[in-house]
């Protein structure tokens, strides 16, 4: 499906990062596509959330290199991640709860006027008008996003990753506040950008659902790589063996 | 009668009641209500006191008026920072002593230093003493801001010590000596009958802010309209538009009504060459200079708050300070920042409490940390972080500053109003949580 010939959008290599003396990551080496979904998958604690900080610019690796287009990038904090068009969608959200949902999917790019002044209207009509697009639901533009529902919340935070034009997009947990309903909004959307070329990292700790939303899954367990399967080849319990004993299938069986 | 008037003036609508649908079409703060109602209680509560207790009703005049409206701008000036302050998350106890220290500084320099390079009473003195006033301050608090962003130290730890360090050092550079007089044209910007912009320029003051009322109004409408937004009726908007200019003008009136002492009067009269007639000659004070310094500062620090990016990232880095770091916000180099500010702002009330005393001592502006602090928090700015106004803290100041002119007017003594001054504060924040829980 996706073609592997090519210059591949992100390729970690070797990454690691120890806090106190614990390895979370531990040379971890992976690769990502334009146009693919590759899933993160682990028990809590795996190193999974850390290594894609170290990709947001939120963590500095101890080794390893970051590679992007074919290109040895430099990443040093959130906003050179930004600078490279890799946009993240959090956990926590990281959403500033007194702020409107304008302000928010603003946050540290936002619109000036020419006399430098923040220019509200402008980044009200934007929002009014992505949000059109990803949650047609959507009214509270003008209230601080802690009156939002979870999932109001969360469609401000994805906003705020599609709406800057994203090359590469990492959603950790981007269901886990969701209900049915939303969630089938997400899983559409992720489809929506793989066909305009984006290269996702997802992490979830739904196996199922990874399945149908991933191209490839990588199995992380105490900080290291167990191994990266295209979905087709593996089942469920392929994916769950990896997740607890922390080995690869068997290719013969 | 509330109810009737309800169901009269709300047709159509809702069940709800005329005073809550007048807060909503209006679009009033309501917690802005409620402080102007604390104030009003507390303006008429002293004007009352002192009429029946001592005969004479002496809070609700144009002098005690303009001489509070002196007294706030010291207080009010700094509380416009300590908003950025504790909006962030931070406190700031150094307040106090920055400012003594500050004056202590613009003291020697203009009394001491500069007379010896330019000459006693050359006109550049005040205004090179007023940029080292505001830039050592700015340096205090750089210098606190970078202790506590990449020291790590927390905000109340380097302010306390900063607290007893800046007091420490006022006394050392003077030896403890109090500095006069100071600079004639400097002394001005403290207030006084000649540092008040009298009758005239206080209409044009008024003019323009009625101006400025009118235009933000209808600046706002054409906003609304150009994004779609739904408008205030016209009753509401003529309302606040009526409001707004009726207190500007109210000022004006106010300030315009307290004329100079006769002593002050005749001397001028003898100088200028005038002869005073029978009754007297009225001259007005109009609004006193620190008054003016204090309202283009709110000014700016309102502008700074809510239409740069600056502001905007004091309050997301309130909200959510991690939240503000993964968005690129550089949170730490803000926290210095802000703190320079909050000093330099320490610096300028330093000009106008010195200017106003005349002199300088190493004791000026102790314990006024905490009318500060108390300003700002009974203005509304939480102290858990992300939630604070600029003309909350101002109006937070006027209403500090009434209660201690009040308690001095009916004759409480000192212990009293300590008494006063701490429970209200306490208090304040008490009602302030209240306010927060209901309103969620």
């Amino acid at each position: 499906m996706t073609d592997q010939t090519q210059t591949p959008l992100v390729q970690l290599k070797d990454i690691s990062i120890s806090f106190g003396g614990i390895r979370a990551v531990d040379h971890v080496s992976l690769d990502l596509y334009p146009g693919e979904v590759v899933g993160l998958l682990g028990h809590n604690g795996a190193g999974k959330s850390t290594l894609i900080k170290i990709l947001s610019g939120a963590y500095q690796k101890d080794s390893g290199e970051i590679w992007i287009n074919g290109e040895k990038a430099d990443i040093q904090s959130p906003r050179d991640a930004r600078d490279y068009n890799i946009e993240t969608i959090y956990q926590t959200l990281a959403l500033a709860d007194n702020l409107d949902a304008a302000s928010n999917l603003f946050l540290g790019r936002e619109l000036v006027s020419a006399a430098g002044f923040v220019d509200d209207v402008k980044m009200e009509s934007e929002t009014a008008r992505i949000m059109a697009r990803l949650n047609p639901n959507f009214r509270k533009l003008k209230e601080p996003v802690s009156a939002l529902s979870g999932g109001q919340r969360q469609s401000v935070a994805i906003a705020r990753a599609v709406y800057f034009n994203a090359k590469i997009l990492i959603m950790d947990e981007p269901t886990a506040a969701l209900g049915v309903h939303e969630t089938q909004m997400v899983a559409e959307l992720i489809h929506e950008l793989k066909k305009q070329g984006l290269g996702i990292f997802l992490i979830s700790h739904d196996t199922r659902e990874m399945l149908e939303l991933c191209d490839r899954v990588s199995v992380m367990k105490n900080g290291q790589l167990v191994g990266t399967e295209r979905v087709g080849d593996v089942t469920e319990d392929d994916i769950l063996s990896m997740i607890i004993m922390g080995k690869k299938p068997e290719k013969a069986a | 009668m509330s109810d009737q008037t309800s169901q009269k003036s709300a047709p159509g609508t809702s069940n709800e009641g005329f005073f809550a649908r007048f807060i909503r079409e209006t679009e009033i703060d309501t917690r802005l209500l409620g402080m102007l109602g604390a104030l009003a209680l507390i303006w008429v509560g002293f004007h009352v006191y002192g009429q029946l207790v001592n005969g004479f009703g002496a809070f609700l005049t144009p002098r005690n008026l303009w001489n509070l409206s002196v007294q706030t701008a010291s207080i009010g000036i700094m509380a416009t920072g300590m908003v950025l302050v504790i909006i962030t998350r931070h406190i700031d106890l150094s307040v106090g002593s920055v400012l003594g220290f500050c004056a202590i500084i613009m003291g020697v320099m203009q009394v001491n230093i500069l007379p010896q390079f330019l000459g006693l009473g050359h006109p550049l003195i005040w205004i090179i003493a007023i940029i080292i006033g505001v830039l050592c301050g700015g340096f205090i608090g750089a210098f606190h801001g970078a202790l506590i962003a990449y020291g790590k130290i927390p905000a109340f730890i380097v302010t306390l010590g900063g607290l007893l360090v800046w007091r420490g050092a006022a006394f050392l550079v003077a030896r403890g000596e109090t500095i006069s007089p100071v600079d004639e044209t400097f002394s001005l910007l403290g207030g006084g009958p000649y540092g008040a912009i009298g009758s005239t320029g206080s209409w044009i003051i008024g003019i323009l802010g009625c101006a400025a009322v009118l235009g933000l109004l209808i600046m706002g409408r054409r906003k609304r309209s150009v994004h779609d937004i739904r408008q205030r009726p016209v009753w509401a908007e003529g309302f606040l538009a009526l409001v707004g200019c009726g207190a500007v003008i109210g000022a004006v009136l106010l300030v315009n009504a307290y004329p100079w002492p006769r002593g002050i009067v005749r001397r001028y009269a003898e100088s200028e060459g005038i002869t005073v007639p029978e009754g007297g000659l009225f001259i007005s004070h109009g609004f006193a200079i620190p008054v003016l310094i204090l309202m283009a500062v709110a000014i700016f620090m309102t502008i700074l708050m809510s239409r740069t990016r600056f502001g905007r990232y004091v309050y997301a880095i309130g909200g959510n300070p991690e939240a503000a770091e993964l968005a690129g916000i550089n949170t730490r180099f803000m926290t210095v920042k802000i703190f320079a500010l909050m000093g330099a702002l320490t610096g300028l009330s330093a000009v106008v409490a010195s200017a106003r005393l005349g002199s300088a001592t190493n004791a000026l502006g102790t314990l006024d940390e905490l009318y500060v602090i108390a300003a700002a928090v009974i203005g509304g700015t939480s102290l858990a972080g992300g939630v604070g106004t600029i003309y909350g803290a101002v109006l937070g100041a006027l209403v500090m500053q009434s209660l201690q002119t009040g308690m001095v007017l009916i004759g409480f003594d000192a212990a009293i109003q300590q008494v006063v001054v701490g429970s209200v504060l306490v208090l304040a924040v008490y009602l302030d949580i209240l306010y927060r829980r209901n309103s969620k």
